[in-house]
């Protein structure tokens, strides 16, 4: 049953996200065995502490925790000073000591806060708190089989579990929350962010209810990996939720999950008991004391975070949405922000264009393959301000100098797509063009200024492109006495 | 047919007098004539003759050639690693315990693997699914636990050193059983890494020998920082063994609150007569009162059990070891095979440490034992402002008869009574032997100040020297 806008209106729906974010070390939180586990076969990134073989006891990867320290400064906050390890213990054969080593009294990170801005409105979401914990190992169950696999490739993987507060009010906000939480990680350089390999998991707490004040009974929908999967299930269930009220039926409190290609959420059927985890200090590891001098060290080398990228870019009157363009495309930015740091703006500015444009044409092609000459950007800069190329030019001359280490001179030369800029060069074939057009010469002499286009296009394509438009508007006016 | 100081043992095999092979050999010889004791799970023969043909071939180390055995909860090559437990009957290590790997890099030999209390929850061996070890001097008896294999072994010569785990005082209380030396360093001073745990945060290794300067210099090999466990600490610049240090001037205090409880006869006597050699010798000796002792058993049977359950969990009969043949499904083979792989003590360790952890009584037990516990540490560390050393006795009682405590579980947690005070605060403790009560021997207990091993070795030599 579709839910009409009025009825939709009556209910205020709250939002609360929990995320997964792998971190993007070499090696697993506790041990030593290899964190990337995208291209191994099973069971072959592991080391006793992640089979849990008697005797073997974890150690903190210090690369972990420096990378949980700046995902405090891109949540806008601080690293606590003194944090601890707990066990969480519950029995499943993809947790092999028999606990999972997480942060529940005590975590790196206990608050901070994500702007995100929707249809213009810019707005904080608070964070509840941030844990580092180890990830699980993957189980899977053939289908038929009387037995199932377990893979620990991934157990022990480093993880954060960003914890938001329910201050989410619209499946639109949750998209905003959720693709602003992932330039954060990427920027802050926390993540590799491939959501396609799970980096990045979303666990979200939906509730509706008719009392903006008073929360109604949530439900869980676990694991989406993609923004609009989270904004499509907000939507589902948003809708699910005030259905049921509408019909006298509070929802139940409950895990659900997304059906992709059903596009809504489906009862998970997991085991109701109520798990108690018995959580326990992890006496294996020592408290993590942080002191103010490790701190600071960390936060002079943070890379520029998405705020600071915006900031610059608006600053050169780059429009918003071309921001958040780059902004989607990490290489294109860090390509644009090293040319603000060593050029001029208004080379970044064009290089900006320039790599957009080269992208929407190959989609595939990755741009930080190319080591993108700096010279040799400002040489084209150059170029375009000195009237030797126009813009389409200018966009082939880039397209070009992606393919190869040939200057842009050199290109341009070789393609035949220097302008002409010489008058007298262009006066023959403004001459010539005038002769063959009378009409539309007369049609301009009467003030028609829509035809001088026409006459300037003829020149061009005399010219075979090379003529500079402006120069050959001026002169076709001048030989035309006005 | 006794062993020569350790350190003479690997001099004289460094300068080819004596050899490694005919060392494993005796040390072979000892464990097959003592059978009867039960102090040995498994040897492991070929590899300690291969590797002492090796080091005949090259002798060097500063335990060149010297046989020892390990209690079998360390991870060792050459043979099966169970902690004297059915659920780890068939496991054999994948790699080796860090306390193992450096005494092999100076020579030492490990040639079996001692009897404990299964996962070594226990004060007599009782407790192992094997068998019970029986005491040095009297075979009605029992040697102490956890570590009671590995100090049998010692008093019987099977080898000059062993190695034991010390969590409530299982390597002091089968010293003191059995008349051997049983140290337990600061915590943190040896790698746990390759041993298999039970009460992490409370879980020392140590050496036991027979005399205080052979496990010094067992513990100048095995001690120091490990990357391997994060809760290991640096050890001294200068070497535990031959530690020199002057019982003349030195403040002990007398810890009150053991000796105002029902100590056997015999047992008080000693320990008195050793209080009053050290005021012979020159020290300042006063009672001292640390009022929260009382409790410390309290505590451990809170803690202990509460990290034991936990580090439990990952024997559930997946990966190795032991598991059950008659499950249907996997809820049913962690049931089957944890029901018939554990031991009555360690459900019984189980069941309490799940209790006290569980919502809704975690405040009540675990927060409310940590509290003591953080008491517990402050009184130890306010008397060391005042003591260089406090002193007093290991356990109440000497080597008791076989069955005597087994049918009561708290009769049997009352004799780590005086000895987990030092686990709880992580203090070094040393068990030196100090007379006998009754043809049984009697240890005398000295703790020192959190990283004063080194002085604490030095006075427990001195010690030595002047109990007789």
């Amino acid at each position: 049953m579709p839910i009409s806008e009025d009825i939709r209106r009556k209910y205020t729906p709250t939002i609360g996200i929990e995320c997964h974010v792998q971190l993007k070390t070499k090696t697993k939180l506790f041990s030593a065995a290899g964190n990337d586990a995208r291209a191994a076969a099973p069971n072959t990134l592991i080391s006793h502490i992640d089979t849990a073989m008697p005797g073997a006891l974890p150690v903190l990867n210090e690369k972990a925790l420096e990378l949980a320290i700046r995902a405090a400064f891109a949540l806008n906050t601080r690293p606590q000073r003194h944090s601890y390890f707990e066990r969480k213990h519950y029995f499943y054969p993809d947790s092999p000591a028999g606990y999972q080593i997480s942060q529940l009294h005590s975590p790196i990170i206990v608050d901070g806060s994500v702007e995100i801005t929707t249809e213009g409105q810019k707005k904080s979401i608070s964070i509840n708190r941030v844990q580092l914990e180890a990830d699980a190992g993957k189980t899977t169950h053939p289908a038929g089989a009387d037995y199932s696999l377990v893979d620990l490739n991934r157990a022990g993987t480093p993880l954060l579990e960003i914890v938001s507060e329910p201050q989410i009010h619209s499946p639109a906000e949750a998209k905003a929350y959720t693709r602003e939480l992932y330039l954060l990680m990427k920027y802050a350089d926390v993540s590799d962010v491939d959501l396609y390999h799970g980096n990045m998991r979303f666990d979200i707490n939906i509730s509706v209810s008719p009392q903006a004040d008073v929360l109604g009974k949530r439900t869980e929908v676990k694991n989406l990996n993609s923004f609009r999967s989270v904004e499509n299930a907000v939507t589902h269930e948003i809708d699910r939720q005030i259905e049921l009220l509408e019909k006298g039926r509070p929802p139940e409190q409950e895990t659900r999950g997304w059906d992709e290609a059903k596009q809504k959420t489906v009862p998970q059927r997991l085991k109701e008991e109520a798990q108690d985890y018995r959580y326990m200090p992890e006496p294996d590891i020592p408290p993590i004391e942080l002191d103010d001098e490790y701190i600071e060290k960390i936060k002079s080398k943070m890379p520029k975070l998405p705020s600071e990228i915006r900031e610059i870019l608006n600053k050169l009157s780059i429009s918003d949405n071309v921001v958040e363009g780059v902004l989607d495309n990490d290489s294109i930015c860090r390509s644009v922000m090293a040319q603000i740091d060593k050029a001029d703006e208004i080379s970044a500015k064009r290089l900006v264009f320039w790599l957009l444009q080269s992208q929407r044409k190959n989609e595939d092609r990755d741009l930080s393959d190319y080591d993108l000459n700096q010279a040799s950007i400002i040489k084209l800069s150059a170029m375009v301000d000195a009237g030797q190329l126009n813009s389409n030019a200018a966009q082939a001359v880039f397209d070009e100098m992606m393919n190869s280490p040939t200057g842009p001179e050199e290109i341009a030369i070789a393609k035949n797509l220097m302008q002409v800029s010489d008058d007298a060069e262009i006066e023959k074939i403004v001459t010539a063009v005038l002769e063959k057009n009378p009409a539309a010469a007369e049609d301009v002499k009467n003030g028609e200024l829509k035809a001088i286009g026409f006459l300037v296009g003829q020149v061009m394509a005399a010219s075979q492109g090379q003529a500079n438009p402006q120069v050959a508007q001026k002169l076709i006016k001048q030989q035309l006495g006005l | 047919m006794d062993w020569l100081p350790i350190a003479d043992i690997a001099g004289k095999v460094q300068n080819g007098e004596l050899k490694a092979v005919e060392l494993v050999r005796k040390s072979l010889a000892a464990i097959e004539e003592n059978k009867n004791h039960d102090a040995i799970i498994s040897t492991m023969e070929a590899r300690a003759l291969e590797r002492a043909g090796q080091i005949d071939e090259s002798p060097t180390g500063r335990l060149a050639g010297v046989p020892f055995i390990t209690k079998d909860n360390f991870l060792t090559f050459g043979g099966k690693t169970t902690a004297a437990s059915n659920i780890l009957r068939p496991f054999e290590a994948p790699y080796q315990a860090t306390a193992i790997e450096r005494l092999e890099a100076e020579g030492a030999i490990c040639v079996a693997k001692a009897n404990l209390d299964a996962f070594a929850h226990g004060s007599s061996t009782e407790n192992s699914d094997w068998f019970v070890t029986k005491h040095p001097a009297d075979p009605s008896r029992v040697p102490g636990g956890s570590s009671g294999g590995s100090a049998a072994a010692v008093a019987l010569r099977m080898a000059p050193f062993a190695l034991g785990t010390d969590t409530g005082g299982s390597i002091r209380l089968p010293a003191s059983f059995c008349g051997v030396v049983g140290y337990k360093p600061t915590y943190g001073l040896v790698s746990r890494s390759g041993v298999i745990a039970m009460a992490s945060s409370t879980d020392v290794i140590g050496p036991l020998a027979r005399s205080v300067d052979d496990a010094a210099l067992v513990l100048d090999v095995m001690s120091g920082k490990d990357e391997l466990d994060s809760t290991t600490i640096d050890r001294d610049e200068k070497p535990y063994s031959g530690a020199q240090e002057e019982i003349a001037g030195k403040k002990i205090g007398v810890i009150r609150e053991y000796l105002a409880q029902g100590l056997q006869p015999g047992v008080e006597k000693i320990v008195r007569e050793s209080i009053d050699k050290l005021k012979s010798a020159g020290a300042t000796v006063e009672e001292v009162s640390l009022p929260s002792l009382p409790l410390a058993l309290a505590v451990y049977y809170i803690v202990c059990p509460a990290e034991v359950s936990s580090n439990l969990s990952r024997y559930d009969g997946q990966r190795y070891g032991y598991s059950s043949p008659d499950a249907k499904d996997l809820d049913d083979s962690y049931e089957l095979s944890r029901q018939q792989g554990f031991g009555a003590e360690a459900k019984r360790r189980i069941m309490i440490g799940t209790h006290v952890l569980s919502s809704g009584y975690y405040d009540a037990y675990y927060k409310k034992a940590q509290t003591v516990r953080t008491k517990i540490i402050n009184e130890f560390e306010e008397a060391f402002a005042k003591y260089d050393f406090l002193v007093g006795p290991v356990a109440p009682m000497t080597a008791f008869k076989i069955g005597e405590r087994s049918g009561d579980p708290l009769q049997m947690y009352l004799t780590d009574i005086m000895t987990v005070a030092a686990n709880m605060s992580g203090n070094p403790a040393i068990s030196v032997p100090a007379g006998e009560a009754e043809g049984l021997p009697v240890g005398f207990q000295i703790v020192g100040p959190l990283r004063g091993d080194r002085q604490l070795l030095g006075i427990a030599r001195k010690f030595e020297a002047i109990r007789t």
